[in-house]
């Protein structure tokens, strides 16, 4: 009687690290999937790029960004101007995958879901940085603004992590109807609305040199957001992509 | 088709005479605020409308969950009819809200957070209703739907949140408000029973349009197998 437990915990122990292992390497080709279709085409980074600096570009029209305006609106035009490329980035990400029936052919794959999930994700936070990395020296340049502080850095991330794990969810939810380009910012936006006020708060504080105490709140909420998006995206997936 | 369960003829009468009775308190029994004077007593209807707007919400994202959960169509029914009464109550919450802003703060809209907070959430809901319009597959716009109520109600609280990490002129009646609030005031006892009385009686309310929502939402699934079968 007293060997049955342990004979079960022995053949959980040895199925759960393959699982893990398992789960890592659809990740990882999943990642490298979206990686070496972009490196190929090279058709969702350069729309995202030159969407955004044409966004920048309005702003500048729009905002008269003389160097008094700067100081308290470069926050949100970056925020803005990442919001809308990560639309683009999302919309087409997704929508690449619908077209050409590659969804498809990931869900047949005898893998966990929600690996499908988080190699998207991951895919699209990575496209996100790549955008805002070039963006960042580009308004820099362009305004004279010094971006480079490493509290703003960790916000940009943060606030990229929270955008991408909803958006990558909503995208998989957008491409199922029938308005799917027009819906994704209509559904997303309002979601993101908390990510989207924090991140200009503590960009803004940092770029103001403003005490750590008073930014604090704002990168815990930032926090929040992204652990419980995150798992909630986790737990959902599968009902998004179930047929 | 079954007939009208009696029970919900009930709930009418009762719903309708507690709405009367709220109506006479607000007018006759709650006091004249001193600072404000009339203008005021929209506050009770107002919170009142705001609650019912977040109960839905709340019951929305409960069906949501029990959707994706058991799978039975009838949670869609309730979580649709659910969001559905919300979003007017939430809606008028929002206009009676100007009505009372025009008064003491002498603007219809300021882009004061609270407000810009309910603003957002209202649109939230009008994204679900855009959302289901568009999968015509029934079985998948239950499943998206759920899930698009549950994430909003997730965002909600951060919204709030983020909110009130500023500094809000709203008042706060119930807790403690900032104090650069304006248009704040203390609750007599005859107040605290109007409000009170006002929230209950909209409970009432939100029960008996869910109900009769619901049995609406059964009837037209009924109606659109029967015309599915007529047309094979």
């Amino acid at each position: 009687m007293e060997l049955l437990p342990k004979a079960e915990n022995r053949v959980r122990r040895k199925s759960l690290m393959p699982g893990v292992g398992q789960f890592l390497r659809t990740l990882g080709a999943i990642i490298w999937k979206d990686l070496a279709t972009e490196l190929r085409s090279r058709e969702l980074l350069s729309a995202m790029l030159v969407f955004a600096l044409l966004v920048i570009l309005i702003f500048n029209f729009a905002l008269e960004l003389d160097a008094q305006a700067r100081a308290t609106v470069t926050a949100g035009v970056l925020w803005v101007t990442f919001a809308f490329a990560g639309t683009i980035g999302l919309n087409r990400s997704m929508a690449m995958e619908k077209d050409r029936g590659c969804l498809d052919g990931l869900l047949l794959a005898p893998v966990d879901r929600s690996a499908i999930y988080f190699g998207k994700a991951i895919g699209n936070l990575i496209f996100m940085l790549i955008v805002e990395a070039i963006i960042l020296p580009a308004y820099s340049v362009l305004y004279s603004v010094n971006l480079f502080k490493p509290g703003l850095l960790l916000v940009i991330l943060l606030g990229s992590t929270g955008y991408v794990a909803v958006g990558t969810l909503l995208s998989s939810m957008a491409v199922q109807t029938r308005t799917r380009d027009v819906l994704l910012p209509i559904l997303l936006f309002p979601l993101v609305i908390p990510v989207m006020i924090a991140a200009v708060k503590a960009s803004m504080g940092y770029l103001q040199g403003s005490d750590i105490l008073d930014i604090r709140p704002w990168l815990n909420l930032l926090l929040v957001y992204d652990v419980i998006f995150i798992a909630a995206a986790f737990m959902v997936f599968d009902y998004v992509v179930e047929e | 088709m079954q007939s009208k369960p009696r029970l919900l003829t009930i709930l009418d009468i009762v719903t309708l005479l507690l709405f009367v009775v709220a109506v006479g308190m607000v007018f006759f029994y709650a006091p004249l605020e001193a600072v404000m004077g009339q203008v005021q007593r929209v506050f009770y209807f107002h919170v009142a409308n705001a609650w019912v707007g977040m109960l839905g919400f709340l019951v929305a994202a409960i069906s949501g969950a029990g959707l994706l959960i058991k799978g039975d169509p009838k949670w869609d029914i309730a979580g649709i009819a659910a969001i559905e009464i919300s979003f007017v109550f939430f809606f008028i919450a929002i206009v009676s809200g100007s009505i009372w802003a025009r008064g003491t703060w002498g603007t219809w809209w300021t882009w004061d957070p609270r407000l810009t907070s309910a603003a957002i959430v209202e649109l939230l809901y009008a994204a679900y209703f855009m959302l289901r319009q568009g999968i015509e597959d029934p079985d998948r716009r239950a499943r998206i739907g759920a899930i698009y109520a549950i994430l909003s109600f997730l965002s909600v609280p951060l919204t709030f949140i983020s909110i009130r990490i500023f500094r809000t002129i709203h008042p706060v009646i119930i807790g403690s408000g900032a104090a650069t609030a304006q248009g704040s005031f203390d609750m007599t006892t005859k107040m605290l029973q109007t409000f009170m009385f006002s929230l209950l009686t909209f409970s009432f309310i939100f029960a008996d349009l869910l109900w009769h929502r619901i049995r609406l939402g059964r009837l037209a699934v009924e109606t659109e197998t029967l015309r599915l079968k007529t047309l094979q």
